[in-house]
């Protein structure tokens, strides 16, 4: 009976079972299967020079689902993160087209992204707007800016710093860009914050329970404006990741990339109502849907059978997570 | 256990009642609650991968996967699978790796501009190690970077459709002199106007697109005007969809209710500013025209809808893009330089001097899905 | 602010007044929810606010814990007065409030939503510059706090969502506990539980009581209030109806003063006064 003072909890089984009940167990099997099945199906599949191809393609949708990440931590969602990508691309292609110092161009789209995330962080902590609509609005706005710059038509991108995230160096027979390692890194960075600070507690309870904690004393509106902002700078170094990887500023890309980071975050495990996930599974769902692409095409199978298989692992971890929520109610 | 003992008594003194308010029953040591988390957790991710690796191995026909050790595979890029010509392209080219006893993988972007689908497409193709490439590059500039990658391993890369800027980033490109093509459109126009003084409406494409510049900048030249020209009533953009023809042409139509020539990128555009032009009854008092020579618009020619196209011939892109794989894996032979395959007009209503095709031979030579009612784009509940 | 570190009062002489409200004032509107009410809370008890519905005991409490601000009148800790503008004013002063709905994250572990909003750092710069959480510490001190408390959950590292109403209310509880140094608010805190549960709970309440720290509690539930309150103060239309303890008046009784059937001995305010 809960009354009944427990003894130390079984330590081995205590360790095992926050293992197999973290989030991030379920996608990492699916990723695991995925990378099996291709592995005998293929010669070509599990190979160095394959798999860090895999995960080349996986750096830009990976970088903008971080910031989606944290966002849907704090129970928000964030339709307008590959537009202002698209239009970080577009500004330091610009600026740079103009002839001005590359470095401060890189870092006037970083900031002006970041200036995109504080707005969409002010509308929803300050002025309460649901983040659905706040981010749905800002896209339209986004993409007219976009337009506008651009006017009309995609640009190529030379300048050797923009696109330096592409430049890779031979590990063996891989090809590792400095893009995958600044992704990387990302993850790292944000994995820390979001766990083993007081920062990323704050965030995942203002997701979990936002009445609670402003009942604490945590800053909500302060804590929303950050995340919000953070992840705008993300997405400026998701356009120079976009840049390293294809040099060219094109105002019509990335257009699906709001729903390929929701699917990537969905299917690693992290919760839409927030709250609730992991970053790494964020990582992990970003390589399935990589992995598949990447198989489908080696095996020769038609590729309508990627939506259909991403399809249902989505609508399988949105399953997952409402019952494993309904247990526990 | 004093605990326990008072809470005996007091659950004597008052009442036995022991409902829950709707909590859970006492936990366990929490482990415990584990393994059935756990069970469902795996059960619905082996669920999931068991469906999906059903899906990938049930698709899988003998044919498509039994690439022995020497048969020849080739990649195909298109820019959508929507598109009837780009599902053209990708039919043709299929029948002619079968001919040729070849393997097509055929993939495509998301969407009209998808770069990245269309390079990480490419760089999977490298892996999977075909011989050659054919693709119609979305935005000519942006695939440079994955071609150069792909022909420094040795694979043929082909444009098809659509050149690429500079037009010798690929080894050849096949396509329709889409300038040209867009000449024989204006060409046709003007004569169809008759004397009148032309007011023009321009329905393009999407921004930028190299297709789109040609054959707007053909139309104007065969038409005989310059860009700017008063003449020229108003441009609008499609992106050669039917729904954004019909309201570009509606928009466009009450802006300038005197226009009476409309040029369009592409049949389904076409198809949208039909629909336009007849709810406003201005049937007679327009010269549509058109560019791809899609069956559905042959037939639009066929019915009266369009006054003249001007066809494409993308099975020919598509079969001689295999045949010329095949040819340098066999030979090592490689194709060069821009292989026109050619525009033809199609109308019912010809002009002398202005060499052109009847819808008969259109509809004997064209592309397109064989029942209509299959094909995207269409409505026919719009149309009539 | 951790148990250890955290300045454990020498227990203040039985009697000695440690918060106190002198006609309290609170107006919505045309609504006067509180028309000049007086509450003392004394040093090592417990102290019951009941009555009906409207009566004011909610607003009474939230003017203590500093969520609303009253219109007119004084509240004084420990003899001083003080004017809370927020929660949170009230919270550095040593007052912890737990909340009808526990104000718990369910989805993170207890030792987490313990120290929601006052997380421990290492010390030192990596505890300054990284802000790395002391993890370690934190799950130390929640052990040893329900240790303490004698109340006993499977593990501290569960999520709170896993345990059942009694022990989530006890997770609250807890917190409050560990944090407050002058006394401890609790609105309704048996309100959702089962009898064996209800029990748990006000088995913390006397030890928290016990540890030094007097607490307000408001309740609807009369047998739990008569459980474990020393004193009872019967609130109606907006003041002080009556003071009394569960030794003077039967339950009954203090139902009767608290609907108006029977006097307390409170001065009764004549019509004019009473609220709309």
């Amino acid at each position: 009976m809960s009354v009944i003072s427990a003894a130390k909890p079984n330590r081995m089984i205590g360790g095992f079972g926050r293992l197999f009940t973290t989030p991030t167990f379920g996608p990492l099997i699916v990723l695991i299967a995925f990378c099996a099945v291709f592995s005998l199906t293929t010669r070509t599949f599990w190979a160095a020079g394959n798999l860090s191809l895999v995960v080349q393609q996986s750096v830009i949708v990976g970088t903008l689902a971080i910031g989606q990440t944290m966002i849907i931590l704090t129970a928000g969602i964030d339709l307008a993160n590959g537009g202002i990508a698209v239009l970080g691309t577009i500004i330091a292609g610009r600026l740079v087209a103009q002839e001005q110092n590359p470095a401060l161009s890189l870092l006037f789209a970083l900031v002006l992204c970041t200036c995109f995330g504080l707005t969409a962080g002010l509308l929803v902590s300050r002025l309460m707007l649901p983040p659905f609509i706040v981010t749905l609005g800002l896209l339209g706005i986004i993409t007219a800016i976009t337009r506008l710059v651009a006017q009309g038509g995609a640009f190529p991108v030379t300048d050797d710093l923009l696109s330096w995230t592409g430049n890779a160096f031979a590990v063996g027979d891989t090809s590792i860009t400095y893009g995958m390692i600044i992704m990387f890194c990302l993850y790292l960075l944000v994995w820390y914050l979001l766990t083993q600070t007081a920062w990323g507690r704050h965030v995942y309870a203002i997701g979990n329970n936002r009445e609670a904690a402003r009942l604490v004393g945590i800053p909500v509106q302060a804590r929303l404006l950050s995340v919000y902002t953070f992840a705008g700078l993300l997405y400026g170094i998701g356009a120079w990741l976009a840049l390293g990887r294809i040099p060219n500023a094109d105002p019509n890309a990335l257009q699906n990339a709001n729903l390929d980071s929701i699917t990537a975050v969905v299917i690693g495990g992290t919760s839409l109502f927030g709250g609730r996930g992991s970053l790494w599974g964020t990582l992990i769902g970003t390589l399935i849907v990589a992995v598949l692409r990447n198989g489908l095409t080696l095996t020769g199978i038609d590729p309508l059978w990627q939506d259909l298989v991403t399809g249902i692992l989505v609508i399988s971890a949105v399953a997952l997570d409402q019952m494993s929520r309904r247990r526990q109610r | 256990m004093h605990t326990i003992r008072a809470a005996a008594l007091r659950a004597a003194r008052f009442n036995t009642d022991r409902t829950h308010f709707g909590n859970e029953p006492p936990i366990q040591i929490g482990s415990s609650r584990t393994p059935g988390r756990m069970g469902a957790s795996l059960s619905i991710a082996i669920a999931a991968a068991a469906v999906s690796l059903a899906g990938v191995f049930g698709s899988a026909t003998p044919s498509a996967n039994a690439a022995t050790g020497d048969q020849i595979t080739i990649g195909l890029v298109t820019k959508t699978e929507v598109n009837p010509y780009f599902v053209k392209l990708r039919q043709a080219a299929t029948a002619e790796a079968e001919k040729q006893g070849a393997k097509l993988i055929a993939r495509f972007g998301k969407f009209d501009g998808d770069n990245e689908g269309q390079v990480a497409a490419v760089e999977n193709l490298i892996s999977a190690g075909v011989k050659g490439i054919l693709i119609t590059p979305n935005n000519s500039t942006g695939m440079l970077g994955i071609i150069k990658k792909a022909r420094d391993k040795g694979v043929l890369v082909i444009a098809l459709d659509t050149a690429t800027d500079p037009a010798d980033a690929v080894d050849a490109t096949l396509a329709t002199d889409n300038f040209e093509a867009g000449v024989l459109q204006g060409q046709y126009a003007r004569k169809a106007l008759g004397s009148k003084a032309p007011k023009l409406a321009m329905l393009d494409g999407s921004p930028g697109g190299t297709v789109d510049v040609q054959r707007h900048d053909g139309f104007l030249k065969g038409f005989g005007l310059k860009e700017g020209d008063p003449a020229i009533a108003g441009k609008q953009i499609t992106h050669g969809a039917q729904d954004e023809g019909q309201t570009a042409m509606e928009n466009l139509l009450t802006a300038h209710p005197d226009i009476n020539v409309v040029y369009t990128i592409n049949e389904p555009a076409a198809e949208g500013a039909y629909a336009a032009i007849k709810a406003r009854g201005k049937l007679k008092d327009i010269v549509l025209t058109s560019i791809d020579g899609g069956r559905l618009g042959v037939q639009y020619v066929k019915d009266g809808k369009i006054a003249a196209t001007v066809m494409q011939f993308p099975k020919i892109m598509a079969t001689r893009g295999v045949d010329y794989v095949v040819d340098y894996v066999k030979s090592g032979k490689k194709p060069s330089g821009f292989i026109n395959t050619g525009a033809k007009l199609i109308t019912d209503k010809p002009f002398s001097g202005l060499p052109s095709q009847d819808t008969k031979w259109g509809l004997e030579n064209c592309w397109g899905l064989v029942t209509p009612a299959a094909a995207p784009h269409t409505s026919f509940a719009l149309i009539d | 602010m951790s148990a250890e570190a955290k300045n454990k009062p020498s227990l203040p002489p039985r009697g000695t007044v440690v918060l106190e409200a002198r006609g309290i004032v609170k107006r919505y509107g045309h609504v006067t929810a509180l028309g000049g009410t007086d509450l003392e809370l004394r040093a090592g008890e417990v102290l019951a606010i009941v009555g009906d519905n409207g009566a004011g005991k909610s607003t009474l409490i939230k003017v203590l814990c500093g969520a609303v601000i009253p219109d007119a009148g004084q509240v004084l800790l420990d003899g001083t007065p003080v004017h809370f503008r927020s929660p949170l004013d009230a919270r550095r002063l040593g007052i912890e409030t737990v909340y009808q709905d526990l104000a718990v994250a369910p989805a993170l572990d207890i030792a987490t939503n313990l120290f929601l909003g006052r997380e421990v750092r290492r010390s030192g710069p990596i505890g300054s510059w990284f802000r790395l959480l002391d993890k370690k510490r934190m799950r130390r001190e929640a052990q040893r706090e329900m240790d303490e408390l004698k109340f006993h959950l499977p593990s501290i590292d569960s999520a709170v969502e896993k345990l059942s109403g009694g022990q989530r209310q006890g997770v609250a509880v807890a917190r409050a506990a560990i944090f407050a140094s002058r006394l401890v608010i609790m609105d309704e805190p048996t309100a959702a539980l089962g009898v064996r549960e209800s029990g748990q709970v006000l088995n913390l309440i006397r030890t928290i009581r016990d540890r030094g720290l007097p607490v307000i509690l408001i309740s609807h539930d009369m047998p739990h209030v008569f459980e474990v309150a020393d004193r009872i103060q019967i609130m109606r239309l907006g003041r002080r109806a009556a003071l009394t303890t569960p030794q003077r008046h039967t339950m009954s009784e203090v139902v009767a003063i608290m609907t108006g059937a029977a006097r307390g001995d409170e001065p009764v305010p004549d019509s004019n006064q009473t609220m709309g």
